[in-house]
């Protein structure tokens, strides 16, 4: 690796960066400087003005004042084409691809040359074999983007870049969409990148990845630098207090589980998707009370379809859930019939299916138990009584703002969170279905939603766990089925579940040779 | 006559029918392929419709009415990409108020000046219609059958916005899939976003689409009122918009299925009007209401059960903007 030349100016220097957007400040005078040939990193909460300093790096908004050097030349980016000009790759977290293109036209978009495409086309292909030789970058270039698996796209977007002469490469949270072999992958190639002196900065909120890969990393809390250390002279823990400004949990807390008595039990369940596709392939499973059950696997495996299925939003093809309630009676139907056996659900796609956005908290905080007699007086409801509900809510999940008026479009990611997380838990249920719990959540607020479900667990209740987080999963859960293709491949606990055995099974590989997994059913 | 020579001729009326659907299909494609719905090709067909017959028959020229056709239909075009993507509108409810304001506007501004009770005058002057254009020896071939008849009828004695039609779908193509405007058109409807983080413009891209199918429909227009017909009527282009927007759907926003599509469907209709007064054996006359309706039912089949997965673009009808 090159070491960085003390006397070379910074690959990227930025100078008091302030921006603000009508009454948010979204960078308070922001300066930084990330040497030439290094991985940098750049943590923050969500809001923090990671993003806004990046798309301002990238020339996608401009800034309100401040100076952007490039390689000592100060630079001013009036839109991405300068920015890739000066030497400026961007791999957002949602790829920027055409996906009924091939990878190929993808990677010519925007630097096509002339007016036809073919000469374009013919020469991004010799230069693009010269890059696959150099970084050891390949991809099927004639394969269209839509086939291809995630880390595959995200190569290609990364292939974009440097075709375009990219020097400083930005990733914005390039892992969240990976699987654990995916990103030491990805994390060998940025070093890669690196050792042949491009600089890298990596936008993650994944405090794991930083100390992996990272020399230096700068924290940003709301909009300011709060800190810029070395990597190897600072911890995670140290790092996590940086970023929300008190000390945090990374790590859950909780006793050893007393399962109890079975409370769900699914047989043999089998959903298909609204293509006749089985999405769950003959699931069995019971889940206990006084545990969590964590599900793990790479999304889109039918974990989706399970949890509905669950909820009673999807009708199985076949197979049988039951739930104890007096007398173990056959589960109802319907998501209300769901609910009155004591099965509350907190949705994976919060927007779309916990809360809806456009009304008010008050109104979302009793969704879906609107018909109880303590929110109604007659045909009406009774305004103050679902007031003073919202507002016990709030209080005691910690929603802020804490206005049971404003609609929930206007609460960030985490308080949405909560607020479904105190519908759902209030209810009393005996058995909670959590999907995605702490998706787009900040740090602070992960800690708070964790600690909730181990609680209900400790109550006696039982928690399905539904997440693509694997520390989560491995944090929270007291067993872990791991779901591929559609089936439960094998059953974990958290003591032997390591990232690279779930990461394996969750590839689609059975039952390890020695390793003491049980499979339900004896499969 | 023979059933042959009823062929030639029914081919013949095929293509003169299908040249406004094959213009405005093609002007909806550009359209729909940058991202933007385009319902307005119905309303922007009509106003060059007016205009054109307006123009050619105060001037004389027919070439003037085009001129016009296609300055009006250009102008309804701004004013489409202006709401929708400048201002982010919604595109259908912008469109649907260029339409309505359209049909409107025009019998009354057709009334103020001619005082022909909303229509224009009837075009018969010298050069104020497009007339036929006679290939070599047309008239000569007509008398030997095949390939005679053919070569007069179906390739000869059409005018000259039917030839253009024609061959603007392999032109078409050609932009769209060998060009880097073609590249990035297609680009745009699909994800806007990955055309912007590439450094290209995407309200400039959209106005571009949006211009050229208003350019296209001021040709279809101009076609209607002053080569398919001598003059505006009311109402003239009668939902061939629309036809030719379930054409563009049926043809999977792709030019040569397109035309197929806009052949399939004017061939219904020469069909149609072919079989009015016909008596069937067994059935009778059939009745003329079921026959004019023909049309009609096939696009409705064909859309409900032939399709298939026609898939869009993905970013149709989202107005785009940075923060997703």
């Amino acid at each position: 690796m090159n070491l960085p030349d003390s006397a070379a100016p910074p690959a990227l220097e930025l100078r008091g960066i302030d921006k603000r957007f009508g009454t948010v400040h979204a960078n308070r005078g922001v300066s930084l400087s990330i040497a030439r040939g290094t991985i940098h990193g750049l943590i923050g909460e969500n809001g923090a003005g990671k993003s806004t300093l990046m798309n301002i790096v990238y020339g996608f908004q401009p800034a309100d004042s401040g100076e952007i050097r490039v390689q000592g030349i100060p630079r001013v980016f009036g839109s991405p084409q300068d920015a890739i000009a000066a030497g400026i790759g961007m791999v957002h977290q949602h790829f920027m691809l055409v996906e009924n293109f091939t990878v190929l036209e993808n990677i010519v978009l925007g630097v096509e040359g002339r007016r036809l495409i073919a000469p374009g086309l013919a020469r991004a292909r010799s230069a693009l074999a010269a890059l696959a030789r150099d970084y050891g970058l390949e991809v099927p270039l004639d394969a269209l983007v839509s086939t291809l698996p995630v880390g595959l796209q995200q190569r290609v977007e990364i292939l974009k870049a440097l075709y375009r002469g990219a020097e400083i490469l930005i990733l914005d949270e390039p892992t969240a969409v990976l699987v654990p072999q995916e990103v030491e992958q990805l994390f060998r190639m940025l070093g890669r990148l690196a050792g042949q002196g491009k600089t890298v900065i990596l936008v993650t909120h994944k405090l794991k990845e930083i100390m992996a890969v990272t020399s230096r990393v700068t924290v940003m809390r709301q909009g300011a630098v709060v800190a810029e250390v070395a990597t190897r002279e600072t911890t995670p823990r140290d790092l996590a207090e940086k970023m929300v400004g008190r000390a945090v949990l990374l790590r859950v807390e909780k006793t050893p589980a007393t399962a109890g008595a079975e409370l769900l039990a699914v047989r043999d369940l089998e959903v298909v998707d609204a293509f006749g596709v089985a999405r769950v392939k003959g699931v069995s499973f019971s889940l206990h009370a006084g545990e969590i059950v964590g599900v793990a696997g790479v999304a889109g495996n039918g974990q989706s379809e399970l949890l509905e299925a669950l909820a009673g939003i999807r009708v199985p093809r076949r197979g049988e859930i039951r739930v104890a309630a007096a007398g173990g009676s056959p589960a109802g139907s319907d998501p209300r019939a769901r609910r009155r056996l004591g099965l509350a659900h907190v949705p994976e796609d919060r927007l779309r299916m916990g809360v809806v956005a456009a009304f008010s908290a008050e109104h979302n905080a009793i969704l879906g138990y609107h018909t109880l007699p303590e929110y109604n007086r007659g045909v009406l409801l009774d305004g103050d009584a679902v007031r003073g509900a919202c507002e016990r809510k709030m209080a005691g999940y910690d929603v802020r703002p804490a206005n049971p008026r404003l609609p929930v479009s206007a609460f960030s990611g985490g308080n949405q969170q909560k607020l479904v997380m105190a519908r759902e838990i209030e209810s009393d249920p005996r058995v909670l279905l959590v999907g995605q719990p702490t998706r787009g959540v900040d740090i602070g607020a992960i800690e708070f939603i964790h600690r909730q479900l181990v609680g209900l667990r400790d109550a006696g209740k039982a928690v399905l766990l539904v997440s693509v987080e694997l520390d989560e999963i491995i944090g929270l859960s007291d067993r872990i089925l791991v779901m591929a293709g559609g089936e439960i491949i094998g059953e974990l606990s958290p003591q032997e579940a390591t990232e690279e055995k779930l990461g394996l099974m969750m590839a689609g590989v059975r039952e390890m040779a020695e390793g003491g997994s049980r499979n339900p059913e004896g499969r | 006559m023979e059933s042959y020579t009823i062929i030639v001729l029914l081919l013949a009326a095929t293509l003169r029918v299908a040249t406004p659907l094959v213009l405005a299909a093609l002007a909806g494609l550009f359209s729909e392929r940058s991202g933007v719905i385009a319902l307005g090709i119905e309303g922007m067909m009509l106003g060059a419709a007016f205009a054109a017959a307006a123009v050619s028959a105060t001037s004389g020229s027919a070439w003037l009415g085009l001129g016009a056709g296609v300055a009006v239909a250009t102008a309804l075009a701004l004013l489409i990409a202006f709401a929708c993507v400048t201002h982010r509108g919604n595109q259908v409810v912008a469109a649907m108020a260029v339409n309505i304001m359209v049909a409107g506007l025009g019998p009354a501004l057709a009334l103020a000046w001619f005082n022909l009770g909303g229509q224009t005058p009837q075009l018969d002057g010298a050069g104020q219609r497009f007339g036929a254009v006679l290939w070599p020896w047309a008239q000569a071939a007509r008398e030997a059958p095949f390939p005679g008849l053919l070569y007069a009828e179906l390739l000869s004695g059409h005018n000259l916005i039917v030839y253009l039609a024609v061959a603007l779908v392999p032109f078409s193509a050609w932009v769209l899939y060998r060009t880097r405007f073609g590249l990035r058109l297609r680009a745009v409807g699909e994800n806007p976003h990955a055309v912007d983080t590439a450094g290209i413009s995407v309200t400039r891209l959209r106005y571009e689409a949006v211009l050229i199918s208003g350019v296209l429909c001021g040709v279809a227009g101009t076609y209607l009122s002053t080569a398919a017909s001598a003059g505006f009527v009311r109402d003239m282009t009668a939902g061939k918009g629309y036809l030719a927007l379930a054409a563009m759907i049926f043809g999977k926003w792709k030019p040569w299925p397109t035309f197929g599509a806009c052949l399939l469907f004017a061939f219904t209709d020469a069909l149609a009007t072919r079989l009015q007064g016909v008596t069937l054996p067994l059935e009778g006359v059939v009745p003329v209401q079921l026959i004019l309706a023909l049309p009609y039912v096939l696009t409705v089949l064909l859309l409900a059960g032939f399709v298939g997965q026609a898939v869009a673009p993905a970013a149709i009808g989202v107005p785009y903007s940075k923060e997703k």
